[in-house]
């Protein structure tokens, strides 16, 4: 290693005749003196203010040593000082430094929390007229595609259909698979105890159709697709192609938002569909085990258990739920600012927010339905 | 000190099936400034990142201090590694920190603890880019491109490197900032003694800044000399590059500037 053998950083305090002097030598480098080395701390610390101080001997001074005397010296040049002229331009920029700190940013107050407060609730209020802008940006475009003054964007909204729609079968699949066993295994331990299995049917069928099929699809897709869109438009805007395509006169709500939400709006039921059915298909196998109840009973007993509205509210839901979870991703999307702090924060409140509005809605549809599709009432 | 801060011996490198490079040795000489010239898609970048290890050549060596890159411990890679600073084309400042903490990273990384002392090295490094105090808590997204080139070659200044890698510092900036950045690294080259190897279109900051010249052609090294020794060389492609008219006015202006 070559830097191994460059001269240690050395000091010593000289009180000769005529006054004490500081005599510095060695390689006063950032490598070197970093960190500091406790003997050369305590000779700094210990050097008289009056002292004299010869860096002849130093073989090479970088700006952190220079600034480590310069601190020492208390911003100010000793007033005996040997400095070889090859080392003049190193401290003179060190001497150029300004001595007032630069503005920083101030502590808590008192009233911060207060402010902090306001700030949220203006932010809450900020959100909600974005988001207003937003779908009005949409319902305008939608407008102008029905009187035909621009390309229905049919290819993107295929594709992304594809992409949020066929692509999310699997992981639907497998988790409505799972959650229908464990509801079924659970409800069937406790209808076994009041003699009521056929029971199981009812509590399945409503449970998951009406209510936990949409509801869980959301979840579902919220943290699958609704995170990938945002985060594909804010790194679209991080690398400008946003602006590109407002540069070309081509309206990012036609291209980019209005396909993302129609396909979301109409893969969401089928979605919903597919993830109850694969539901309802887990819980009659674990039902069959458990209880032995036959497919044959199951299968026949369903459509009474369960009125038809109820699938009509389940696949409304799921169109509602698709809608809101691709609008409210689109919208942090386009919120996000070139850089990667605000990539991430917004990709979060994306799904954040999406499973919230979800839930809040789905709160809204128990009571706006709670007089159709419940039988025994 | 080694004599060679930068020694490329039979570098080799391919992109899926298309050979970039074939056998190309080079050995930068210490506190030169060499620059990388070539046409577009030729490897100049590719060759740069090899030498700080971003990306492994195929075959061949590369050495940086008179050792290959990675070698010896986990210890004394790193402490390879912090002797050269790099200044990426676009910057690549950290866009979660401010100016003043992109600047202290590498220096926190190092172990400088005190912060008084952390709050003058970067304004210190700062001054030596010229770049007002004020900028300190601005975010790079609020940064015009000349500011965020002078934050980056700061930053690549901050552990005080032997050696300074540059990739195409003054693209993207106009005349008169670009000719600013160029008398900037030159004075820092001066007062520092760096070794400088840059990447460059630009035949007036070639011209203004680079002592001597690596012309990479057809995956090789066409001629590694200076300026004058190149344009003496008997080549369509240094024909071409160096004495159109347009480069002969720009050498001739980036000359007419030292």
């Amino acid at each position: 290693m070559t830097h191994t053998i460059r001269p240690r950083p050395a000091i010593r305090i000289d009180a000769g005749g005529d006054g004490v002097r500081v005599v510095v030598s060695g390689d006063w480098t950032l490598r070197l003196l970093c960190p500091l080395p406790s003997d050369i701390q305590q000779q700094l610390e210990q050097a008289p203010t009056g002292a004299g101080w010869s860096l002849a001997g130093v073989t090479r001074l970088d700006s952190f040593g220079a600034l480590l005397l310069w601190r020492c010296w208390g911003r100010q040049r000793p007033p005996q000082l040997d400095l070889p002229a090859a080392l003049a331009p190193v401290l003179a920029r060190a001497e150029a430094l300004p001595a007032d700190a630069p503005p920083v940013e101030p502590g808590y107050r008192f009233l911060d929390g207060t402010a902090q407060l306001g700030r949220g609730v203006h932010a809450i209020a900020h959100h909600v007229l974005g988001f207003v802008i937003l779908v009005g940006h949409i319902v305008i475009s939608l407008g102008g595609l029905l009187r035909g003054h621009e390309r229905w964007p049919l290819r993107e909204i295929s594709a992304n259909f594809y992409k949020v729609g066929v692509r999310a079968m699997p992981v639907t699949a497998l988790v409505g698979f799972l959650i229908g066993v464990v509801m079924s295994y659970l409800s069937a331990l406790q209808l076994r105890a009041f003699g009521a299995d056929v029971f199981i049917v009812n509590i399945l069928g409503l449970g998951i159709i009406r209510e936990l099929g949409p509801v869980l699809v959301s979840v579902l897709v919220a943290g699958r697709s609704g995170s990938a869109m945002t985060a594909q438009l804010g790194v679209m805007r991080v690398t400008e192609e946003i602006d590109a395509l407002t540069a070309m006169g081509i309206s990012r709500h036609v291209r980019l938002v209005l396909p993302k939400v129609v396909a979301l709006t109409l893969a969401m039921p089928l979605l919903t569909l597919w993830g109850s059915a694969v539901a309802i298909f887990g819980g009659m196998v674990s039902a069959n085990l458990q209880l032995d109840l036959s497919f044959d009973f199951f299968l026949n007993a369903l459509p009474r258990a369960v009125p038809a509205a109820n699938l009509v509210i389940g696949l409304s839901k799921g169109a509602v739920f698709g809608l809101l979870i691709a609008l409210v991703a689109c919208y942090f999307g386009l919120r996000v600012r070139p850089n990667t702090e605000s990539l991430s924060a917004n990709t979060t409140a994306s799904v954040v927010a999406s499973i919230t509005v979800v839930i809040l809605v789905d709160a809204v549809f128990a009571i706006a339905t709670r007089s159709f599709g419940l039988p025994y009432r | 000190m080694s004599a060679f801060p930068v020694e490329l011996k039979g570098v080799s490198t391919r992109f899926g099936r298309q050979w970039i490079h074939k056998g190309i040795d080079l050995a930068v000489p210490a506190g030169e400034v060499v620059a990388l010239v070539g046409g577009s898609g030729s490897g100049k970048t590719t060759l740069l990142r090899q030498m700080v290890g971003l990306l492994t050549p195929e075959e061949g060596e590369v050495k940086v201090f008179g050792e290959p890159l990675l070698s010896g411990s986990r210890q004394a890679q790193l402490a390879r590694r912090r002797r050269f600073g790099m200044l990426f084309q676009h910057g690549a400042l950290f866009s979660a920190f401010n100016v003043f903490d992109n600047i202290a990273f590498p220096l926190r990384e190092f172990g400088v603890v005190d912060e008084g002392l952390l709050r003058d090295l970067v304004l210190l490094k700062m001054a030596m880019v010229e770049l007002e105090p004020e900028v300190a808590r601005r975010m790079p997204a609020e940064l015009s491109g000349g500011m965020v080139k002078r934050v980056a070659l700061a930053r690549a200044l901050a552990l005080e490197p032997e050696l300074l890698l540059l990739d195409e510092p003054t693209a993207g900036l106009d005349p008169d900032l670009s000719a600013a950045f160029v008398a900037l690294i030159r004075s820092l080259h001066q007062a520092l003694g760096l070794t400088v190897i840059l990447v460059t279109h630009d035949l007036d900051t070639l011209a203004a800044l680079a002592t001597r010249v690596a012309v990479l052609s057809a995956g090789r090294i066409l001629a590694f000399g200076t300026l004058d020794d190149i344009m003496n060389v008997q080549d369509p492609f240094i024909e071409r590059f160096f004495r159109g008219i347009r480069s002969q006015a720009a050498l001739a202006r980036g000359q007419g500037a030292c």
